[in-house]
């Protein structure tokens, strides 16, 4: 128990204090990642705003995903009993592991040896491109973020713009080394057409293709995956094979309840009315071969934590981290986790407790993500509640700063949010509304757009207190 | 004990009580004019609208802007002049050099400019992607208000794919240009017909 003691306090060189103070020692970068996210936090706002009855989905959506976790049991077995019907093979997996052999097996079968992949997060919580590594099979990620990041031997630091990280002239450079590419060419319109020739040849010579599904119906037995560039169908419909993996929370009880989840997720995503592509597959193409593969991998577990089990209801549209201060600041990578940001903070420390103990700490508490989550997760009363769970198990060492109920920590801790110079105006200008969450003591209303200066003032000196 | 068992027991036990499932019933506020909703919005997604009253409109369109010695590949019977129905009994790959895809949609959505199309419309699952550019037929008077409209019209239709499309492939992945054209089509038209 010693070493756990402390674990919050001991600066790892992977924790996310220390990785979010080396993406923040380039400032400019750091202002202009900050603000691309805070632009599409902007698009999703008038998204939102464009439909007046935006709350009342929220809420729908919210209540399907309760009774799905309600009904799970059921919902799970009708999916699989409809999809066989269809001629599409079930798979279960338990835990990463055995979701990435049973995806081996299915490719060893074919002896093929190079696969296209669409954007699957599942894959990426698995890791299942490194294990196909080692059995000898090369996965070639279609989406343009995803192939980015993979050419940079990198993970996507963003669940939905994997590569937001990265500015022009780098990919520039990237693609100039691994495409060919004329060097210092960064012009987008010309990068992307070189990985659409590049890609191409993927999609016209591989024979398997792995997606990722966004929702599995349970009473039609299909799976809806939705993207902008149409890489997980040119992959699909080109392929003898298709692999959908899929965790089992994202099951829907019924098809028309599509039209709930289509409407909210690419609007609180990118601010898009709806994905370019949302396609229904329901039966393998004649001749083709399609398998689904469910994927559990602690996802039951959380089910039976009611402190937790909301969790579950995520539809992975990245609104929470585009929101979130503290992303924004500190960048996808530094949460260690295949799921950055607010949703990744409250799903890793499930996975591994001890492993991902500081990313629960990782948040001001403002509760922006909550506000804008379109399946009404409490996000920041279950980054609470893991701080506490981790200090009730921790013991020493973090119980003040736990108690300190605000941001004692996170202010306290790196550069990022010391009240000086840049840092402490942008806070300011962007999160007003830390001043009025519930965990603080000095402000009960749920929300201040614009706070008068003598607010901040008071607020801050207050909170100076806690150092 | 299999995976599928014990992750099914499991659930079993861990699933909490829950409220049953209610009725879902959204009017999006005033009735708006759909055909115009539905043309600025796919406008704004990069795709380009063109309102017909004859077929003959389509014709005139397409081969202004396609040249053609390139492969046209059409499945609207009423513009069999322009192009023969095309019949799919080739591999998919094959479908690599088509310039422009002709095709039937079933009906389109206000809210999002998208057009719903099933397997049996496209020809070959493959086409509405791999092609270079789509054209997409439907009538003004199939346009829904919202996705709640479109899923009460498919109700429990059965396909064996079924997408919706919603203007041309797209990314902005680099530094949030957007680029028309990622994987699939460059440009989407979606042909209006008002009147024939
Ligand atoms: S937690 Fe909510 S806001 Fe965050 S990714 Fe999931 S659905 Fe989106």
């Amino acid at each position: 128990m010693d070493t756990e003691t402390t674990i919050l306090d001991r600066k790892t060189s992977s924790d996310h204090a220390t990785l979010a103070d080396k993406f923040n020692l380039d400032e400019p970068r750091v202002d202009w990642h900050d603000k691309t996210l805070w632009f599409i936090r902007k698009k999703r706002d008038k998204a939102a705003s464009q439909l007046q009855e935006w709350e009342q989905l929220r809420a729908v959506a919210s209540d399907i995903k309760n009774n799905v976790l309600a009904n799970l049991h059921t919902y799970l077995l009708a999916f699989e009993r409809n999809a066989q019907q269809h001629g599409i093979t079930v798979h279960w997996a338990s835990d990463a592991a055995e979701h990435n052999k049973i995806v081996h097996k299915i490719i060893e079968k074919t002896g093929i040896k190079q696969v296209v992949k669409s954007k699957s997060m599942l894959t990426e919580e698995c890791h299942l491109n490194a294990y196909l590594k080692t059995q000898g099979i090369e996965v070639i990620d279609t989406d343009l973020g995803e192939r980015i990041v993979q050419l940079a031997g990198e993970p996507p630091s963003h669940i939905v713009l994997p590569c937001i990280h990265w500015k022009k002239e780098e990919i520039g450079e990237l693609f100039s080394h691994h495409l060919g590419t004329p060097e210092g060419n960064s012009d987008p319109q010309f990068l992307t057409a070189a990985a659409r020739i590049h890609l191409r040849q993927h999609f016209m010579s591989s024979r398997l293709a792995i997606t990722g599904v966004n929702f599995a119906v349970a009473e039609t037995g299909e799976i809806v995956v939705c993207t902008n560039e149409g890489n997980a169908d040119l992959g699909v419909q080109l392929a003898d094979v298709h692999i959908a993996c899929v965790g089992i929370e994202k099951i829907i009880p019924l098809r028309k309840h599509l039209g709930v989840f289509l409407r909210l997720l690419a609007r609180s995503a990118t601010g898009q009315p709806i994905t370019t592509y949302s396609s229904h597959f329901q039966k393998p193409r004649k001749g083709q071969e399609m398998h689904i593969v469910l994927v559990d991998n602690g996802r039951s577990k959380r089910l039976g934590s009611a402190d937790f089990r909301n969790a579950l209801k995520c539809i992975r549209c990245g609104a929470c981290m585009n929101t979130c201060p503290v992303y924004r600041r500190s960048g996808g990578h530094s949460y260690h986790y295949a799921i950055a940001g607010p949703i990744g903070a409250i799903l890793a420390p499930g996975l591994d407790m001890k492993k991902h103990a500081d990313l629960p700490f990782a948040s001001t508490l403002c509760g922006s993500c909550s506000n804008v989550c379109p399946v009404k997760i409490d996000i920041h009363d279950q980054l609470y509640k893991w701080r506490q769970l981790l200090a009730q198990n921790r013991k020493v060492g973090i119980t003040k700063r736990v108690a300190a109920n605000t941001m004692a920590y996170i202010l306290s801790h790196h550069t990022l949010y010391t009240f000086a110079g840049t840092a402490g105006r942008w806070l300011m200008k962007y999160v007003p509304f830390i001043i009025s969450n519930r965990f603080n003591p000095w402000y009960k209303q749920r929300e201040m757009p614009k706070p008068p200066e003598h607010s901040f003032a008071r607020w801050y000196h207050q909170n100076r207190n806690f150092k | 004990m299999s995976s599928r068992d014990h992750i099914l027991e499991v659930i079993r036990k861990n699933q909490p009580k829950g409220l049953p499932l209610q009725e879902i019933a959204f009017s999006d506020g005033e009735p708006f004019d759909k055909i115009s909703k539905f043309t600025t919005v796919l406008e704004s997604i990069g795709g380009t609208v063109i309102p017909i009253n004859e077929w003959g409109e389509v014709e005139a369109y397409l081969n202004q802007r396609f040249s053609t010695e390139k492969r046209w590949v059409n499945l609207v019977p009423e513009l069999r002049n322009l192009a023969p129905l095309a019949d799919f009994t080739e591999d998919p790959h094959l479908l690599e050099n088509v310039m422009v895809a002709i095709l039937p949609g079933h009906f389109g959505v206000a809210e999002n400019g998208a057009v719903w199309i099933t397997e049996e419309l496209m020809g070959d699952r493959a086409l509405p992607f791999i092609c270079e550019h789509l054209a997409l037929i439907i009538r003004a008077e199939n346009i829904f208000p919202t996705l709640h409209d479109a899923y009460t019209h498919i109700d429990k239709s059965q396909y064996g794919f079924g997408t919706y499309i919603a203007g041309p492939s797209k990314t902005a992945d680099i530094e949030q240009s957007l680029v028309l054209g990622a994987h699939g089509p460059k440009s989407l038209m979606l042909f209006l017909i008002t009147e024939t």
